[in-house]
């Protein structure tokens, strides 16, 4: 028999492999809520399948009452736009400072050490500052995101900067590039797929600070509404919520590997 | 009057000396090569002669102007690797050349300009035998169409000088036999002075109009990096060669000179590899 690390694996059986920890996540939930629904129909705790479901139709399908929205995509869509803006915001800087930063020594002796220092600032420690500078709307929820993953994607875009090989630096400058004409043809055009790289990596911090942007002030969102619904016990929100943003965040990444794809052919990390 | 001048070059890194006095005069569309042990500075050299790295004492002329300290257009370089951009198709890597010359602020030509400037590439491309290949990305060539691209994207400048670094030396044999063609063929063509730096002293004969060795004359086992290599054979070789190989033993005389070079390069390859990695790697200074 083979050793343990020379093992391979059909593709049907992976795919069993890969489905089984979700049948059984479900299936231990499954029999815990009925196991406590039996003794108390009541129960808000774990709320059937059934109960989620009908919870999440109707948020997805029926005004609300009292504001005449309907919750799930008024929330949606008023995350996935601070989400974008924040997100966008931060990868048009990390651009522009990560690529002068890696090419240009001047530029990296100046402010290398800054963005190092302000990337071990805890950006959550730095929410009530923007609160009181920036008030209880929608820019302290945007700037959190952008303070949040900012530094890491400069950081990021600078090493990969540096990572280009030698050859290249001197092939662009023996066939007569200046320093800008190398940033922009040689530079700029192989960060691109590796900024959506990093952004990928960076969506779940994105996705943090937003929630918990959202979860202090706000009045819609998908953090404020499992914050807001968590007072009366409503798993059966709260739950298919959480579900809702795995599920974002995963489309969301899947989105951006699909662009490097299409838009960059050439590009093959290592 | 000489075209490339080194007058008493020495090269040192921190208190370690690469190369020693180096006194050499290239004419005009000579091709030389240069062979050597690891680490006796025939890279160096030939970073002196890109601009990447700067001489330590002496001068390094040419056209007699000093040589400049950073890389331009009037030396266009081929690596072992990386020498195209990976995110241009194999057509856009060699226009690029042009564009960085003829539009300063975008670097990226238009319309006719464009086309023009497409022409000219295409016909390169024709030269080095890629002009089918002109739409793909260099990912998708063998490392003999990339080395092929990569001279293209150095020719279109049209170098005063070539530079190769080891250009052959990840390729096949039977690849590098084709590559030897194109390069002489060019080299024929375009007139233009090549240097080239080889491990492969059987290659260093056959293609060369110059032969340089770089080696260490001295050699304290005491204190293993306290001499510098230099030049220890400068030959001049035997155009009606090209064809075979100096190994065949077509010229008696070079015959005998290979064996002595090939005898002494290989023994200072010993010396080093029996010192330890103290020598050459420790520091930087690649073979």
């Amino acid at each position: 028999m083979r050793r343990l690390i020379n093992q391979r694996i059909s593709r049907p059986l992976a795919f069993f492999l890969g489905a089984l920890p979700f049948i059984i996540a479900i299936l231990l939930y499954m029999a815990a809520s009925t196991e406590r629904l039996s003794d108390n129909p009541n129960d808000k705790l774990l709320p059937a399948f059934s109960t989620m479901g009908d919870t999440l139709l109707r948020m997805a399908t029926e005004e609300n009452k009292r504001s005449g929205d309907i919750l799930l995509w008024v929330d949606t869509l008023a995350s996935l736009e601070r989400l974008a803006m924040g997100v966008g915001i931060s990868a048009t800087i990390a651009l522009l400072f990560g690529l002068t930063l890696g090419a240009l020594p001047l530029l990296r002796a100046n402010l290398s050490p800054f963005t190092t220092a302000i990337s071990m600032v805890p950006p959550m420690a730095l929410l009530p500052v923007l609160f009181i500078v920036f008030g209880l709307g929608e820019v302290s929820k945007v700037v959190l995101i952008v303070i949040g993953i900012t530094p890491y994607l400069i950081r990021e875009l600078q090493s990969r900067v540096s990572e280009l090989p030698t050859e290249q630096w001197i092939k662009a400058q023996t066939l007569g590039a200046n320093s800008w004409q190398l940033m922009l043809r040689m530079v700029l055009p192989q960060m691109l797929p590796r900024l959506v790289d990093a952004l990928r990596l960076s969506m779940g911090a994105a996705w943090l600070f937003l929630i918990a942007a959202e979860a202090i002030a706000s009045t819609e969102g998908l953090g404020y509404r499992i914050f807001l619904v968590r007072r009366y016990m409503a798993m059966d929100v709260i739950l298919p919520y959480v579900v809702w943003i795995s599920l974002l965040a995963i489309i969301s990444d899947q989105l951006l590997k699909q662009l490097n794809r299409k838009l960059f052919p050439w590009y093959q990390p290592q | 009057m000489s075209f490339i001048e080194f007058k008493k070059v020495s090269k040192t890194y921190g208190d370690q000396p690469v190369l020693d006095n180096i006194n050499l005069s290239v004419k005009k569309g000579e091709f030389v090569t240069m062979v050597g042990a690891s680490g006796c500075g025939k890279s160096t050299f030939l970073k002196m002669l890109s601009g990447q790295e700067s001489a330590s004492k002496g001068q390094c002329l040419l056209d007699g102007q000093p040589l400049t300290d950073e890389p331009s257009v009037d030396r266009g370089i081929v690596f072992q690797k990386y020498s195209v951009f990976p995110h241009l198709s194999v057509l856009d890597n060699v226009i690029l050349g042009l564009e960085f010359a003829q539009s300063k602020l975008l670097a990226r030509l238009f319309g006719k300009a464009r086309a023009q400037a497409k022409e000219k590439a295409m016909n390169l491309l024709q030269r080095v035998g890629l002009h089918s290949a002109a739409n793909k990305y260099p990912h998708e060539l063998s490392g003999g169409m990339q080395q092929r691209l990569a001279i293209a994207q150095a020719l279109i400048k049209e170098p005063k000088i070539l530079l190769l670094d080891e250009p052959f030396g990840a390729l096949d044999p039977g690849i590098r036999a084709d590559m030897h063609q194109l390069i002489l063929d060019l080299w024929q063509q375009t007139g233009t002075t090549i240097f080239m730096v080889t491990h492969d002293i059987g290659e260093g004969f056959y293609l060369g109009s110059r032969l340089l060795v770089f080696d260490k004359i001295r050699h304290d086992p005491m204190a293993p990096n306290a001499w510098g290599a230099t030049i220890t054979y400068d030959l001049k070789l035997n155009q009606a060669n090209h064809g075979q190989l100096a190994k065949s033993g077509d010229s008696a005389q070079e015959h005998s000179l290979y064996n002595d070079i090939q005898h002494s390069v290989h023994a200072t390859a010993r010396v080093q590899d029996e010192a330890g990695p103290s020598i050459g790697i420790s520091t930087g200074v690649g073979a």
